[in-house]
C-alpha cells in the first residue's frame, strides 16, 4: 500500500492559470506572447474543435437525434462537455432558494458552445449606482476599457454595424450578414413600435482576419465548435496559439483543490488532483491567476483556508461569493401564418441571430431599473429531436394546405403533409436583462458536503427581487406586442404573476458574475481595478467574478477585455519586479 | 415474408396486415429492439462512450411491443407519393433507443401500449396488432384527435400524442425525412440574404443601408 503523497512539480512557472475559458485563454495568450512561462490547469480533457467534430453532422448520426443527455445538457452535438449536473460534483442550495450552475469541463470551457454574442458594456453600465442609486459603480469607466475592447475586436473578430448609440458602443466591426426572412418581419413590426432592431454583434468571421482561421461558411452551428475556427472559442483562438509559443504547458484533467500560500500570505501555486490517476499534485508559480468561472474561482478562494486566512484567501472583506448575479431571461414563441408552405432554400446563416434589439427605453418612465436586450430566432432550421412535437397545437388552429380547418392531431398522409406545410413558420424571442447585484445573493462553502475528490462544494442562496420580476413582465408584454404586430400568433404560454412572468431561474442564462468583485475599497471588494486581490498581490481573478454589475450585455467580451488588460498590467508589474 | 415488404403492403392497403402477420412465421431476423449498434461519427468524450455502450446493451421493449410500435408508426407516417414510411426511415429503432436514453418515456409508452391492447381485447377480442386493419383504424380514430375524443379514451389520447411526437421526430430527423422536408442546409455556403424571388413573394426588399453595410460574396 502506497502512502498518500503530494507530488510536487520540479518546475517553477512564472504564472499558474486555473481554467482555460475566455479569461484563462486570454491570460495565457497575452502572457505567453510576452515570453512568460505559464502552466494552465484545466479540469476537463483537451479539446480542439477541428478534431473533436460534431459540426456538419446529421441528426441521424446521433442515436437520440441530437437530444440532450445529462452528460451534454444542450444536446448531443453541442460542444460543451458537462451541463447542469456533473457526476460526483454536486452543489447545494440554501433556504429553498434556487440557483442552477452550468459547468463545462474541457479545454476552452463554455466558450466552445457559447452564443458568440459579443457586446461591449457602455459608459452607463460601469456607473449604475451613480445613475439609479442601486448596487455599486465599477472602479473603472468605459474609457478605461475601450482600448482593450478595441484590441479584442482586432484580435478575435466581431461583426456588427456602426450605430452611434451612446450606451451600445460601436466596435471595430466586420460586416454583418443580411437578415433572414422572419428577421425582416420582426424588424418591420418592431420598428413600427419604436423598438429598434439592428444587426447583431457576434464574434464570427464574415471575412478572414488572419491565416490561422477560416471564414464562416454559414452552417449555423457555432454551438458545435467550428472546424475552421471561424468563430471565437478560447480553445482554438487563444490557447492553441499560446501553446505554439512553447511558453504554455496545459495540464488537462486537473481539478484544482486550493491555492497554496506561504508564511507571508503570498500565493505559491495550486494544489490539484489528477482526475485520471487520483494523484495529488502541487504546481508552483510566482503568480496565480484564477479563471475557473465566477463561482468556481470563489470556491477555490473560500477553500484556501489557513490560520492566516481563516475564512478563505483574499477574503478579509468577507465579500468572496457575494453579489452573485445572473442575467434575467424570459421568452415567447410565435407562429407566423404567412410563412406556411414556404419555398425551401438554405437559410442557416451564422450560428445565431442576424439582428437583435438593444435596450431602448428610459428607466425613469418604468417600474423597474436596468434594461434588457432581445434576441430572436426562427426559420427553416435543421430538424432535431423535438421536431414536430405538439403538432396538435398547430394543425388544429390553422387551415391546412387545402384551406380547410382540420381537427387537431390526426395521423396518416394528411398529418405527414402538415409537418411539411407548417415547417419554418415558427419563431421566437428572448429577453436578456440586468439584475441588481445584491449582497444576499451568494455562494458559500457547504459545510456538510464534499465532491468525489473531497473538495467542499458550493451552496447557493439566490432570490430574484421585484425589480427582476417587473422587468420580466415588461419583456412578456413587449414580445406579445411584437408578435401581434407581425400578424403572428403566440404559441407559448404567456408568463403571469404566478410564475414570475416566465423569469428564468437564477443561473439559467449562464451569465453568472460578481462573486469576487473589483473595487477601490478593500473592505467592500475582493480585487482592485486590475483584477488583483487586495489581500494578496500575486493573486488575480480574471473571470466574471470580477464584475461589479452585469449590464444587459452578455459578459464574455468584457471578460476578454478585462483579462487582457489585467494580463498586460501583470506583465508590467513583473517587469518592474513589483511582483 | 420479409417484414419490410409486409409493412409496405400494409401501407399500400392491399392486404390486411393482421392477416399477413398471422401468416408470417416469426421472422428469423432479430426483431427491432433498439439493440442495433450505432457507429459513432460524432465526437464523444470518455464518460459518454461508457454510457453509450451501456445503453446499447440494454433492451426495453419486448417483441410484441416493438411490433405494435412499428404498426402504429406506419399508421402515423405512412408511405406516400413523396417518401417512405416511418419504418422505412428506421423510426421503430429510434423509439426503441430513445426510451432507454430517456427513462421518462418508459412508463407512458409501456402503459399506453398495454392500454391499447386491453382496449382492443375488450372490443375486438384481439391485441391491437392482431386486429383487422379496419379495427385498428377505428381505434386510432378514437385516440388521434384530442379535441374530439371521448373522455374514456383520454389515456389513449395521451399515449397517441406521445407516439405521434416520437414518430414524427424520428421520421423527420432521418435521411428520408430530411429529404422529404426539403431542409437544404448543413452544408458550406455563403449567405447573401433571402433569395430575390422569395423577397418578391412577400413584397419585401432590403433597404439601402442594409445592402450597403452587410457582407456580400
Amino acid at each position: 500500500m502506497t502512502a498518500f503523497q503530494i507530488k510536487e512539480s520540479p518546475e517553477q512557472y512564472d504564472v499558474c492559470i486555473v481554467g482555460s475559458g475566455a479569461a484563462g485563454g486570454m491570460a495565457a495568450y497575452t502572457l505567453t506572447q510576452a515570453g512568460v512561462k505559464v502552466v494552465m490547469l484545466e479540469a476537463g480533457p483537451m479539446y480542439d474543435p477541428a478534431k473533436n467534430v460534431t459540426q456538419l453532422k446529421w441528426p441521424y448520426e446521433s442515436p437520440r437525434r441530437g437530444a440532450s443527455t445529462t452528460l451534454r445538457s444542450f444536446g448531443d452535438f453541442d460542444a460543451a462537455y458537462g451541463g447542469w449536473e456533473l457526476e460526483g460534483e454536486p452543489y447545494t442550495r440554501k433556504n429553498g432558494t434556487q440557483f442552477d450552475w452550468f459547468r463545462a469541463r474541457m479545454l476552452g470551457g463554455r466558450t466552445n458552445h457559447w452564443g458568440r454574442i459579443s457586446l461591449r458594456f457602455g459608459p452607463n453600465d460601469f456607473k449604475r449606482r451613480s445613475i439609479d442609486g442601486l448596487g455599486d459603480d465599477w472602479p473603472i469607466s468605459y474609457d478605461d476599457v475601450k482600448p482593450w475592447y478595441d484590441k479584442v475586436d482586432r484580435l478575435i473578430g466581431v461583426f456588427g454595424s456602426t450605430e452611434g448609440i451612446y450606451n451600445e458602443p460601436d466596435g471595430i466591426f466586420l460586416p454583418p450578414p443580411k437578415p433572414r426572412l422572419h428577421e425582416m418581419f420582426i424588424k418591420e413590426a418592431a420598428t413600427s413600435l419604436n423598438i429598434p432592431v439592428i444587426p447583431s454583434r457576434l464574434s464570427i468571421l464574415t471575412k478572414p482576419i488572419n491565416n490561422s482561421r477560416g471564414q464562416c461558411f454559414y452552417c449555423s452551428q457555432c454551438n458545435r465548435g467550428c472546424t475552421v475556427y471561424g468563430d471565437f472559442s478560447s480553445s482554438s483562438v487563444l490557447v492553441k496559439p499560446a501553446i505554439a509559443t512553447n511558453n504554455l504547458t496545459v495540464i488537462p484533467n486537473a481539478m484544482a483543490r486550493e491555492v497554496a500560500t506561504d508564511a507571508n500570505g503570498k500565493a505559491t501555486g495550486i494544489s490539484y488532483v489528477d482526475k485520471e490517476t487520483l494523484q495529488e499534485h502541487l504546481v508552483r508559480a510566482r503568480v496565480v491567476i484564477l479563471a475557473a468561472s465566477a463561482c468556481e474561482s470563489a470556491r477555490l478562494l473560500l477553500n484556501s483556508k489557513s490560520s492566516r486566512f481563516p475564512n478563505g484567501l483574499a477574503n478579509s472583506s468577507n465579500v468572496v461569493g457575494k453579489y452573485l448575479h445572473d442575467s434575467t431571461g424570459a421568452s415567447m414563441s410565435g407562429f407566423l401564418p404567412k410563412l406556411v408552405d414556404r419555398k425551401r432554400y438554405n437559410e442557416d446563416g451564422v450560428g445565431g441571430m442576424h439582428v437583435y434589439t438593444p435596450w431602448w427605453l428610459d428607466n425613469k418612465k418604468l417600474d423597474f431599473p436596468r434594461g434588457y436586450h432581445i434576441e430572436y430566432w426562427g426559420g427553416m432550421g435543421m430538424p432535431g429531436y423535438g421536431f414536430g412535437f405538439g403538432i396538435q397545437n398547430v394543425n388544429g388552429k390553422f387551415p391546412a394546405r387545402d384551406g380547410k380547418q382540420k381537427p387537431a392531431g390526426g395521423y396518416g398522409a394528411s398529418l405527414k403533409d402538415d409537418y411539411r406545410y407548417f415547417y419554418g413558420a415558427g419563431f421566437g424571442m428572448s429577453g436578456r436583462g440586468e439584475a441588481i447585484a445584491r449582497e444576499d445573493n451568494y455562494c458559500e462553502i457547504d459545510p456538510n458536503t464534499v465532491d468525489k475528490w473531497g473538495i467542499p462544494v458550493l451552496r447557493f442562496h439566490y432570490k430574484w427581487s421585484d425589480y427582476e420580476v417587473r422587468q420580466a413582465k415588461h419583456m412578456q408584454d413587449t414580445f406579445e406586442e411584437i408578435i401581434h404586430k407581425m400578424g403572428g400568433v403566440v404559441t407559448s404560454t404567456k408568463g403571469t404573476a404566478e410564475n414570475d412572468y416566465g423569469l428564468a431561474a437564477p443561473g439559467r442564462i449562464i451569465h453568472e458574475v460578481g462573486t469576487t468583485r473589483m473595487g477601490n475599497d478593500p473592505k467592500k471588494s475582493v480585487l482592485n481595478k486590475y483584477n488583483q486581490a487586495h489581500d494578496c498581490d500575486n493573486l488575480f481573478v480574471m473571470d466574471g467574478g470580477a464584475f461589479v454589475s452585469q449590464a444587459d450585455k452578455n459578459p464574455t467580451w468584457t471578460i476578454l477585455a478585462l483579462a487582457m488588460r489585467a494580463s498586460e498590467y501583470l506583465i508590467d508589474e513583473m517587469k518592474k519586479q513589483n511582483i | 415474408m420479409d417484414r419490410r415488404k409486409y409493412l409496405k403492403s400494409f401501407t399500400l392497403g392491399t392486404v390486411g396486415a393482421g392477416v399477413l402477420l398471422e401468416s408470417c412465421s416469426t421472422p428469423k431476423e432479430t426483431p427491432t429492439t433498439g439493440a442495433t449498434k450505432h457507429e459513432f461519427t460524432i465526437d464523444r468524450y470518455k464518460e459518454e462512450l461508457e454510457r453509450e455502450e451501456r445503453l446499447q446493451n440494454e433492451t426495453f421493449f419486448n417483441e410484441h411491443e416493438m411490433k405494435t410500435i412499428t404498426v402504429l408508426a406506419d399508421i402515423i407516417i405512412p408511405r406516400d407519393d413523396k417518401s417512405g414510411s416511418a419504418s422505412d426511415a428506421g423510426v421503430p429503432d429510434f423509439i426503441a433507443f430513445v426510451v432507454k436514453d430517456m427513462p421518462a418515456h418508459q412508463l407512458p409508452m409501456r402503459g399506453g401500449l398495454k392500454w391499447l391492447d386491453v382496449h382492443c381485447m375488450k372490443h375486438y377480442g384481439n391485441a391491437f396488432i392482431d386486429c383487422s386493419e379496419e379495427q385498428r383504424i377505428e381505434v386510432v380514430d378514437q385516440i388521434a384527435y384530442p379535441e374530439q375524443a371521448a373522455p374514456e379514451m383520454r389515456p389513449g389520447v395521451t399515449f397517441f400524442n406521445r407516439m405521434r411526437d416520437l414518430t414524427a421526430t424520428g421520421f423527420f430527423t432521418s435521411k428520408i425525412g430530411i429529404a422529404d422536408l426539403g431542409y437544404m442546409g448543413n452544408t458550406p455556403n455563403q449567405w447573401n440574404g433571402v433569395p430575390d424571388e422569395v423577397l418578391a413573394q412577400y413584397g419585401l426588399k432590403y433597404d439601402d443601408r442594409t445592402n450597403e453595410i452587410c457582407v456580400r460574396y
